[in-house]
């Protein structure tokens, strides 16, 4: 129980980046960390004690992990990567506009 | 093939471990990708690995080198069209089973590499969908120039 | 050495890394240590029994630590001391405290860890040699058995790359007609 109080320690940390700081591009981080800890917490949900890898050998019949989180967070960590990807390039924008990472500075929109 | 910009990227030593290295790289992600069913990896680890490869030859030899050689049109037409053959393929499962992105071809022998149906197929076309976009989004970001005004 | 002492050990390592993440002044060794971060994820899924996801977050991991290192490092090198304010600051850590005191009740039913309810995946565990044809389960559940929320993946993906496109095009329609 105590890897899961972990797991949501961390996802609270991220959460702390995106509401305090100041800085655009630390926000995407905090946002990516938010990001692993929710899949590490899927994972961590799917493990069988003494149980191996789902793959399938030819004359053995061992318990397996449950396979069915694990397809979900392949889903979930190929989308975290075209999220990060157009974060990016709307504060690659946003420099071009405002000069600067500020978000206090950055308040009206610009057509 | 000559080098129009040769002092740009790294340096020498650099540019000649690159010329055996992307070889490799893009070997090992193809590997990944036919062995989908047989051991971990699948379509997107393997797509990933194949836009690495450019990747790394991107970052040895300077971007001038790798945009006067590189079609964007054609990689654009290329992932669009990958991905347009996911759909089509299942409306041929549609139309031989009445099922939607059902599995139409033969099951085949467990633990040969020809086997387990349409999967193979859908990690390569994957594979080239994945690869190419992620390789074009590392190129459009490498290549913007900040205008003035 | 039991998987749940490693397990201890990387969890602790990743939060000590995240909070210096957040806490580094310089950017491009804030961007490096959330590879390191990461990283340490992709040794997480393995001790977990989870290669296909540990070789996916490995390889997805250097690539997005490419792309933000080509994007940021140049724009902003130096070392930027932006002031923080501190009641908002405070404030903020208190009612996260109280977030993470509430959740402990919530966290007391779940299931412990190492013996999950698998009732679907019984079904798939069992049948998947003989009814996909493939030896690896994982790739037989996202496309054999869940394909058409592998397609919806797809079309994120997709979605995602052509907006980034969009923004980072070289000129706007706006400057062309300067009347």
């Amino acid at each position: 129980m105590i890897l899961y109080i972990m797991c949501f320690f961390l996802f609270l940390v991220g959460v702390y980046g995106a509401i305090t700081k100041r800085d655009l591009i630390k926000i995407i981080l905090a946002i990516g960390i938010m990001g692993y800890s929710v899949n590490l917490f899927l994972v961590l949900l799917a493990y069988r004690t003494g149980a191996l890898a789902p793959i399938l050998k030819k004359g053995f019949n061992v318990t397996m992990v449950d396979p069915i989180p694990q397809a979900l967070v392949l889903t979930s960590i190929v989308i975290e990567l075209g999220v990060t990807a157009l974060m990016a390039a709307l504060a690659i924008r946003i420099y071009q506009k405002y000069d600067t990472f500020d978000i206090t500075k950055i308040r009206r929109l610009q057509g | 093939m000559q080098n129009n910009f040769p002092n740009e990227g790294m340096s020498v030593i650099v540019k000649t471990i690159t010329r055996f290295t992307v070889w490799l790289i893009f070997l090992y992600g193809l590997y990944i990708v036919i062995h989908g069913h047989l051991s971990p990896g699948g379509g997107f680890a393997g797509g990933v690995i194949v836009a690495l490869s450019y990747v790394h030859l991107t970052l040895a030899y300077g971007k001038n080198f790798v945009m006067e050689r590189v079609n964007k049109f054609a990689m654009n037409s290329i992932e669009a069209i990958a991905a347009i053959l996911i759909v089509l393929t299942g409306l041929v499962g549609l139309y031989v089973t009445g099922y939607f992105l059902a599995n139409f071809m033969g099951i085949g022998k467990l633990y040969t590499l020809i086997s387990a149906g349409y999967i193979p197929m859908l990690n390569i076309f994957i594979c080239v969908k994945v690869g190419m976009g992620l390789y074009l989004v590392f190129y459009y970001l490498a290549s913007f120039k900040p205008q003035e005004g | 050495m039991p998987v749940d002492i490693w397990l201890y050990f990387i969890l602790g390592f990743m939060i000590i890394g995240s909070i210096a993440c957040l806490e580094i002044k310089n950017i491009l060794s804030s961007i490096i240590t959330i590879g390191v971060v990461g990283l340490s994820l992709s040794l997480a899924f393995l001790f977990l029994g989870a290669p296909d996801l540990a070789l996916v977050q490995f390889v997805f991991e250097i690539l997005c630590m490419v792309i933000l290192i080509r994007a940021f490092a140049k724009r902003s090198i130096e070392v930027r001391a932006l002031q923080r304010d501190v009641p908002e600051t405070i404030i903020a850590i208190v009612i996260l405290a109280s977030i993470f005191v509430l959740s402990i009740f919530a966290f007391k039913d779940m299931p412990s860890f190492g013996k999950p309810i698998v009732r679907v995946a019984e079904r798939y565990l069992a049948n998947a040699g003989v009814e996909t044809g493939s030896q690896n389960i994982v790739t037989a559940v996202i496309l054999n058995y869940r394909i058409y929320d592998t397609l919806g993946e797809v079309t994120v993906l997709f979605t995602a790359i052509l907006g980034t496109f969009t923004i980072l095009r070289k000129t706007g329609r706006k400057k062309r007609h300067a009347e």
